[in-house]
């Protein structure tokens, strides 16, 4: 099943063409990585999905139903989350408020709060962060900050969630940690879509990777095709 | 060129370096890697002038400068170009590069400067009259750089400046960066990608919780077992 | 120190000793007395009331002077036509309401500029009114009913009361928890799932109830009323300045500086008629730049500076 799909996606800004007519979709259980030069399109398309920015023309649809012009709050609810480029925690509240915060109200049905707090706790624990619920979280070290808003994403029960440049910023072993999670989400049975620059943990864990250059799709393939398609190589991956 | 001996920096409480020494030669490349949380960044905005160690000494060719606030230290020759890039929002990427250019000495040169940042950095031409804030991550982290080297440092410190650039713009970047050299810049980085910052660097220094665990001529580095576990995942 | 008693026992049975206490006062105590409880209870219900939204949101109010004097002009208007409670439920009620349009209409302003907007409003609403008095029904000036100050006394520590247990409830519901998530970062809270404009506009409505029916019932203390004394931007200050001043972050601080202020007002306004504006000032710049936690925050000084002796 394709959980989501993109069809004939434009952004304008005023007169400068985010995007143009991006055609692409996702299947339920896959990891599809998003690469391309800085400057893309890449965090735009992530914002045109999860309802931070609405479409100049264009369907989203999730799940087979259309959300395009859904506010961020409701595709939550219907099992879309994220994260983002420069990580957005709650950073005067403890580690466990960010994440219960998101048990609590990120699903549609709602939830006891004794459930929340056992779930958030568990959660803790998944993303690595066991032992930390009482700290603040702008006092988190970045990597454990990313970690964080993994866990408060995944407290919202998505069924496809949006990686935004997990891995910036991360030395090669602590990529590997990550990637290392990523597979563990996946083993839940969440589909994940990423952005990253980091080829090596693109290679590891993508399915499939589509390529935005100045806001178009130019290809689109498994990852070793990708990395020999000798445009991908000029624009973006350097000899 | 720069001395530094046995530093102690403190974040309010907490002390984030204990008595860290380092010294960099005139047009060295040297590294500064180490984890999350490891006290790089802690170094570099110590060098800077944002942040004063509470004891130990750092001298810049041959001045102490552990006393200095930051725009005295850029009038030295040090600039520090952020994690991040920081530019100015609200000003245009033209205007963010002159302002790198500020101390009287280089503003006289900075339409050469600018060319020269124009030709590694061709995206910012292209982009020149548009705000700072409409830019992508990657390219604001360009941005800084370019800003950064307006300032005609004799040492530049980066922070991070492989941090969400494409590939192709990290190999660029490190091509520059040894071109740097050649034209008598020396350099300071604080690299995640470990890999790619030893190769490029001369000489390293590792750091872990605050204290130099390591140190040597990078290509010794690279074969260190220690390193090759904790950093480059091998 | 171990505790005897634990604290959910203790407080609550503090709190009702001291409200039971508040109850039977009246008979024994001053004329004078009663007035300036009233004061203070009108205080404490704007502060806490302002604090329920401006507080973890950040996302300053300058406005509660225009819902408060909403209230007390739906008493000089109804007053003598309806009973007593239900004027100071359509005080609240019609508040309310406006709150609703206001908060829909600003939801895309942010920061200085939803303050500005706020001040701008209420300045607004006030010339409007006079307007309307002065053209439509001839009636600048109008003459409140005189309700006893007794009775203005019941009703207000009512009004506190419902206000604080509202107050508190919210504040420790998971909706709080949600508000302060948008002062921290509305786009992640909107992402979680948070409906953020939802939860603005209502909670905003919600504290500008009790200030409609603070002013429906205060509306009685003073005889005569026109725009300019039901409008008073000073009512839109005054519960910003005691938030900050009492600790802005808890309920106890949010009373604590409107009790004291309003206290400190009258007690130099008695004894230093002529220099009372002054003092006042300059006291609460003092606390301000000392204190940048309010008073609740002298327990964490008080700790430091024990410690550097």
């Amino acid at each position: 099943m394709r959980i989501l799909e993109g069809d004939g996606i434009i952004k304008n800004f005023g007169g400068l063409a985010a995007i143009t007519n991006v055609n692409f979709y996702i299947n339920q259980g896959e990891i599809l990585g998003l690469i391309g030069p800085n400057g893309a399109g890449k965090t735009t398309l992530f914002n045109l999905m999860s309802g931070s920015l609405s479409l100049t023309s264009g369907v989203i649809r999730f799940k087979g139903e259309n959300i395009t012009g859904l506010k961020p709050h409701q595709i939550c609810k219907r099992g879309m989350a994220r994260t983002f480029q420069l990580v957005k925690l709650f950073g005067n509240m403890t580690v466990l408020e960010n994440i219960l915060l998101g048990s609590l109200f990120g699903t549609l049905t709602g939830i006891r709060q004794s459930n929340a707090l056992e779930e958030s706790l568990e959660l803790l624990e998944f993303v690595g962060l066991s032992g930390m619920d009482g700290i603040l979280a702008k006092d988190l070290t970045v990597a454990n900050q990313k970690r964080l808003e993994v866990a408060r994403a995944l407290a919202t029960k998505p069924e496809l969630l949006l990686l935004d440049e997990f891995m910036a910023g991360l030395t090669p072993t602590e990529v590997s940690l990550a990637i290392g999670l990523i597979k563990k989400i996946r083993d839940k049975g969440i589909t994940v879509f990423m952005i990253e620059h980091v080829m090596k943990a693109m290679m590891s864990v993508s399915d499939r990777i589509i390529v935005l250059h100045h806001g178009e799709k130019i290809a689109e393939g498994i990852p070793e095709e990708i990395t020999t398609n000798p445009k991908v190589i000029e624009i973006y991956l350097g000899a | 060129m720069l001395e530094v001996n046995k530093i102690n920096t403190f974040h309010g409480k907490v002390r984030a370096l204990w008595d860290i020494s380092l010294r960099i030669a005139e047009k060295e490349i040297v590294a500064l890697v180490g984890g999350n949380g490891a006290g790089k960044t802690t170094m570099l905005y110590t060098l800077s002038g944002i942040l004063h160690p509470a004891s130990g000494t750092m001298e810049f060719l041959g001045k102490r400068i552990d006393e200095m606030s930051p725009h005295q230290i850029v009038k030295m020759g040090i600039c520090f170009v952020q994690e991040g890039g920081k530019p100015f929002p609200d000003m245009t990427v033209f205007e963010n590069l002159e302002m790198g250019a500020y101390v009287y000495e280089t503003w006289k040169k900075k339409k050469e400067t600018l060319d020269q940042v124009y030709q590694i950095f061709p995206l910012l031409k292209e982009r020149a009259g548009q705000l700072a804030r409409t830019l992508s991550g990657g390219e604001r982290q360009m941005l800084a750089m370019g800003r950064g080297l307006m300032s005609r440092p004799r040492l530049c410190m980066f922070d991070e400046p492989s941090y969400g650039l494409a590939p192709l713009l990290v190999k660029i970047f490190f091509v520059s960066i040894k071109t740097f050299q050649e034209q008598g810049m020396t350099i300071l980085l604080v690299e995640q990608n470990v890999r790619q910052a030893l190769e490029i660097a001369d000489r390293a220094y590792v750091l872990e919780n605050g204290r130099v665990v390591l140190e040597g001529k990078s290509g010794e580095l690279l074969q260190n077992d220690h390193v090759k576990k904790a950093y480059l995942g091998l | 120190m171990k505790r005897a008693i634990s604290k959910k026992i203790l407080y609550p049975v503090l709190l009702s000793f001291i409200f039971i206490i508040m109850v039977m006062m009246p008979p024994y105590v001053s004329p004078y007395t009663i007035i300036l409880l009233n004061s203070i209870f009108m205080y404490i219900v704007l502060t806490v009331s302002w604090a329920l939204f401006s507080g973890p949101t950040h996302y300053l109010s300058l406005a509660s002077a225009a819902f408060f004097g909403i209230g007390i002009y739906v008493s000089a208007i109804l007053g003598d036509k309806l009973p007593l409670l239900v004027v100071i439920g359509l005080g609240g009620l019609i508040s309310f309401l406006l709150a609703l349009l206001v908060g829909l209409s600003s939801l895309r302003l942010r920061g200085m500029y939803f303050t500005i907007f706020t001040f701008g409003l209420s300045e607004l609403i006030r010339h409007s009114v006079q307007w309307w008095e002065v053209n439509r029904t001839g009636t600048v000036g109008r003459w409140v009913i005189a309700v006893d100050h007794t009775t203005v006394y019941y009703v207000m520590l009512a009004i506190l009361l419902i206000t604080l247990v509202v107050t508190y409830i919210i504040k420790h519901s998971k909706y709080g928890l949600a508000l302060l998530s948008i002062g921290e970062s509305e786009e992640a809270a909107d992402h979680i799932g948070i409906n953020v404009n939802a939860m603005k506009i209502i909670t905003f409505a919600i504290s500008t109830f009790f200030m409609g029916a603070t002013g429906a019932i205060m509306a009685t203390r003073w005889t005569y009323i026109d725009p300019s004394i039901a409008f008073n931007p000073l009512f839109s200050f005054m519960p910003v300045l005691m938030a900050i001043f009492g600790g802005i972050g808890h309920i106890f601080g949010q009373i604590l500086g409107a009790g004291v202020l309003t206290l400190l007002a009258d007690v130099l306004l008695t004894k230093f008629p002529y220099y009372y504006m002054l003092l006042y000032g300059m006291i609460l710049v003092i606390v301000v730049l000392f204190l940048p936690k309010g008073l609740t925050g002298l327990k964490e000084e008080a700790k430091k500076w024990l410690k550097v002796d």
